[in-house]
C-alpha cells in the first residue's frame, strides 16, 4: 500500500493535481447555475489542461532550452520547449473562448436582466406562451 | 513544384486575409463585404477543384510549412478523403454566401460587416481542419471554426445568445478533451505529425495512454458532431442561428467534425487498433442506432419548422455515424468501407443544405417560424414549396433521390456486416417511416391546407399572388434542390456501372477498408 502511495501518487504528483483540477471545473460547468461560474468552471479545466503538457515537458534540473554545442558536450540537461509552444497557441485560444463567452454573458444580462441559466430559462418560457 | 501544390496554402491564406480585408473595406463600404467574400468562396471551390483533380490523376499532394520536412515541420496532405470532404465544403460555403446577400440584409441589417468577417473565418477553420496534417494544428482550425460559429450563431440576439453558450460551453470541453488527447499522444510518442504517429504508434497500442487518448478523442469528436447523447446544444443552436449558418452548421461543421474522427481513427490510429484493442465501433453503431431513432421521434414532436429540422440533423448525423461504425465489418467493393458513410455525408450536405434555406426564406419572406403557419403556402411561394418537397422526399428516401441511396447503401452495408447488426435494417426502415411522418406534415400544410385569408372566397377566381423571394435567394435554394435528385441519379449510374465510385474507393484503399478481412 505504501509502495504504491510512493509510486504513483507522490512520484506523479503533477499528473495527480491536474486530473483534480479537471474534475473541479467540471462540475463547475456542470453544476453551477451562474453562467459566469460556468465560464470559470471552464478556464479551471483548461488550466489544468495546459499545467498537465507544461508538466510533461519538464526535467529536473533541466536547464532553459537555449543551448549550445559545448554545453551539451558538458551534460546539460535542458527542458522539451514544444509543450509550452503548444500551450502558449492553446492560452490563445481559451483567452478568445472565454472572450465570446463572457460577452455573450453581458449581452444576456441586458436582454434577461439576470445571469442565472434557470432564471434565463424561466423567462424565456413566459415569453414563448 | 507545381502551383496545384501550393494551393492547400493558398486556400486557408486568402480565405483569412479575406476576412481582415471585409473588417477594413467594411468601415468604409458595407456593399463590398458581401463581394469579397462572395469572390473569395468562388476563388476557393475553384482551387478546391484542381486539388481534387490533382489529387486522382497524380497522387496525395504535400506541402510543408516554410520548408521544414515533417515530423520538425508542419505538413499540409491533402488525399482523396480531404479533397473530397473539401469540396463539398466549399461548395455548401459558396452557395450560403450567395443565399446570405439579400437575407442578411433583411434581417442583421447592422451587422453585415461582422457577419462577413465570421462567416469567413468561419470558412478558413472548415478548411483549415480539412487540409491539414498535424494534429495540433487540426486543433487550433477546430477552435477557429467553432469560435466563428458561436458569435454567428448569436448574432440574431436574444434566445440564440443562450443557444450559443450552450454551444460554446460544450464545444469547448470536447475541443479541451481533444486537445488531451494530443497530449497523451505526444506523451508518449514525442511527435504531432499525424503520418508520424501512424508509424510510431503501431509498437504502442497495448499501452493504457495510447487507448486513453484514442477514447478523449472519441469523446470530444462526438460533442462536437452532436452525436445522439451528446446532442443537446444542437436543436437549440440550429434552429436560433441565421439560416444560412443553420445550413453551414447542420450541413457541414458537423460533418467536418466526423472528418476529423475519421481522420483521427484511421490516419493517427489504424483498422488493426480499432478491431484489436479498443473494439468501440460495435459500441458506436448502437449508440447511432438510438440516435436515428430518438431524434426523429423527437422531431415529430416539434411544432417549429427549423427545430424541427435541428432534430432531423441528430438522427441523420446517426446515418452517417451507423456508416462509419459498419466499415470496420464490410468488405464489400461497393458497400464496403467509408462509402455509404462519405456518400451520406455529401447527401446530407445537400438536403439539409436546402430544407435550412428554405426555411430561411419562408422567415425572410414572412416570419413564418411554425409549421401550422405554412398554410397554403404553395400557392404563393410555388418554387420555393417545389425545393422543399424535393429535398423532403429525399430525406425521406424516395428513389432516385440521394436519401435514398444512402439509405440502400447503409442498409446494404449492414446486411453485409451480418451478425447483430441487422437490426439496423429494421432501425433505418423504421426511421424511414418516422420521416414521412414528419415531413409530410410540413408538405401537406403547404400543398392541402388553404391559406387562411382564401377560406371565404375559395371557389372565386381571385388567384393567389405569387410573393417569390429574390432571385438571389431563390437560385441557391433551387440548384440544392436539383442536386439532391442529379446526385442521386449520379449515385445510382456510377457506381452499379463502373463497378466503383473512384474518390470513394481511393479513400477506401488508402485506410485498408472494404478489403479487410480478419
Amino acid at each position: 500500500m505504501m509502495e504504491w502511495l510512493i509510486e504513483e501518487l507522490f512520484a506523479k504528483y503533477n499528473y495527480w493535481i491536474s486530473i483534480v483540477l479537471m474534475l473541479i471545473g467540471f462540475y463547475a460547468m456542470i453544476a453551477k447555475d451562474n453562467l459566469i461560474k460556468k465560464i470559470i468552471g471552464l478556464n479551471i479545466f483548461q488550466t489544468a489542461i495546459f499545467l498537465f503538457y507544461i508538466s510533461l515537458g519538464d526535467i529536473t534540473g533541466g536547464t532553459e532550452p537555449i543551448v549550445s554545442e559545448e554545453m551539451i558536450a558538458q551534460g546539460y540537461v535542458y527542458v522539451n520547449p514544444l509543450p509550452h509552444v503548444l500551450i502558449l497557441t492553446a492560452i490563445v485560444v481559451g483567452v478568445a473562448t472565454t472572450a465570446v463567452a463572457l460577452a455573450l454573458v453581458i449581452l444576456m444580462y441586458e436582454e434577461y436582466g439576470t445571469i442565472e441559466e434557470s432564471e434565463i430559462i424561466e423567462l424565456e418560457r413566459e415569453r414563448g406562451a | 513544384m507545381l502551383i496545384v501544390e501550393h494551393l492547400p496554402v493558398l486556400l486557408i491564406v486568402i480565405s483569412m486575409l479575406a476576412a481582415f480585408t471585409i473588417l477594413i473595406v467594411g468601415w468604409w463600404n458595407k456593399k463590398t463585404s458581401f463581394f469579397i467574400s462572395f469572390a473569395t468562396i468562388l476563388v476557393q471551390f475553384v482551387m478546391s477543384i484542381f486539388i481534387l483533380r490533382h489529387v486522382m490523376t497524380v497522387g496525395t499532394i504535400y506541402y510543408w510549412f516554410g520548408g521544414w520536412a515533417p515530423p520538425w515541420g508542419i505538413e499540409y496532405v491533402i488525399d482523396a478523403l480531404n479533397a473530397y470532404v473539401l469540396v463539398i465544403l466549399l461548395a455548401l460555403s459558396l452557395i450560403c454566401v450567395t443565399y446570405s446577400k439579400r437575407s442578411i440584409e433583411h434581417e442583421l441589417p447592422d451587422k453585415i460587416v461582422s457577419f462577413y468577417a465570421l462567416f469567413q473565418l468561419l470558412v478558413t477553420g472548415l478548411c483549415g481542419v480539412t487540409v491539414t496534417g498535424d494534429i495540433f494544428n487540426m486543433y487550433v482550425f477546430v477552435e477557429i471554426f467553432s469560435l466563428a460559429a458561436y458569435a454567428l450563431i448569436a448574432s440574431r440576439g436574444k434566445i440564440a445568445l443562450k443557444a450559443s453558450f450552450t454551444y460554446l460551453v460544450l464545444g469547448a470541453l470536447g475541443a479541451c478533451f481533444f486537445l488531451l488527447g494530443i497530449g497523451f499522444l505526444y506523451s508518449v510518442t514525442g511527435t504531432l505529425n499525424m503520418h508520424d504517429l501512424s508509424i510510431l504508434l503501431p509498437p504502442l497500442y497495448g499501452n493504457r495512454v495510447v487507448q486513453a487518448a484514442f477514447v478523449f478523442f472519441t469523446v470530444g469528436l462526438c460533442v462536437k458532431m452532436a452525436l445522439f447523447p451528446v446532442h443537446t446544444w444542437l436543436p437549440d443552436a440550429h434552429s436560433f442561428a441565421p439560416s444560412e449558418i443553420s445550413a453551414m452548421l447542420s450541413g457541414i461543421i458537423i460533418e467536418v467534425s466526423t472528418y476529423a474522427f475519421i481522420r483521427v481513427c484511421f490516419s493517427v490510429y489504424s483498422l488493426e487498433f480499432i478491431i484489436e484493442y479498443v473494439p468501440i465501433f460495435d459500441f458506436l453503431c448502437l449508440v447511432a442506432g438510438l440516435g436515428i431513432i430518438i431524434g426523429s421521434v423527437l422531431a415529430i414532436a416539434q411544432y417549429n419548422l427549423k427545430r424541427m429540422l435541428a432534430y432531423s440533423s441528430v438522427s441523420q448525423m446517426g446515418y452517417i455515424m451507423l456508416a462509419v461504425g459498419l466499415s470496420v465489418s464490410t468488405h464489400h467493393a461497393l458497400w464496403g468501407g467509408l462509402t455509404p458513410a462519405l456518400m451520406h455525408i455529401l447527401n446530407h450536405a445537400l438536403m439539409k443544405g436546402c430544407l435550412f434555406l428554405v426555411a430561411g426564406a419562408f422567415i425572410y419572406k414572412a416570419e413564418l417560424w411554425n409549421i401550422s403557419d405554412l398554410q397554403g403556402l404553395a400557392k404563393k411561394m410555388p418554387y420555393t414549396c417545389a425545393a422543399f418537397t424535393l429535398a423532403a422526399i429525399s430525406m425521406i428516401g424516395v428513389p432516385p433521390s440521394v436519401g435514398f441511396v444512402s439509405k440502400v447503401y447503409i442498409i446494404l452495408a449492414c446486411l453485409d456486416a451480418g451478425g447483430w447488426k441487422i437490426i439496423f435494417v429494421a432501425v433505418l426502415l423504421l426511421s424511414t417511416l418516422l420521416n414521412l411522418v414528419y415531413f409530410w406534415r410540413v408538405i401537406e400544410m403547404m400543398y392541402m391546407k388553404r391559406g387562411e385569408g382564401e377560406e371565404g372566397h375559395s371557389h372565386s377566381s381571385s388567384p393567389v399572388k405569387v410573393d417569390e423571394i429574390p432571385l438571389s435567394m431563390l437560385i441557391p435554394v433551387l440548384t440544392l434542390a436539383i442536386l439532391c435528385i442529379v446526385v442521386g441519379i449520379i449515385w445510382l449510374m456510377e457506381i452499379p456501372i463502373i463497378g466503383s465510385f473512384p474518390i470513394l474507393d481511393r479513400v477506401n484503399e488508402l485506410f485498408g477498408l472494404g478489403v479487410y478481412a480478419p
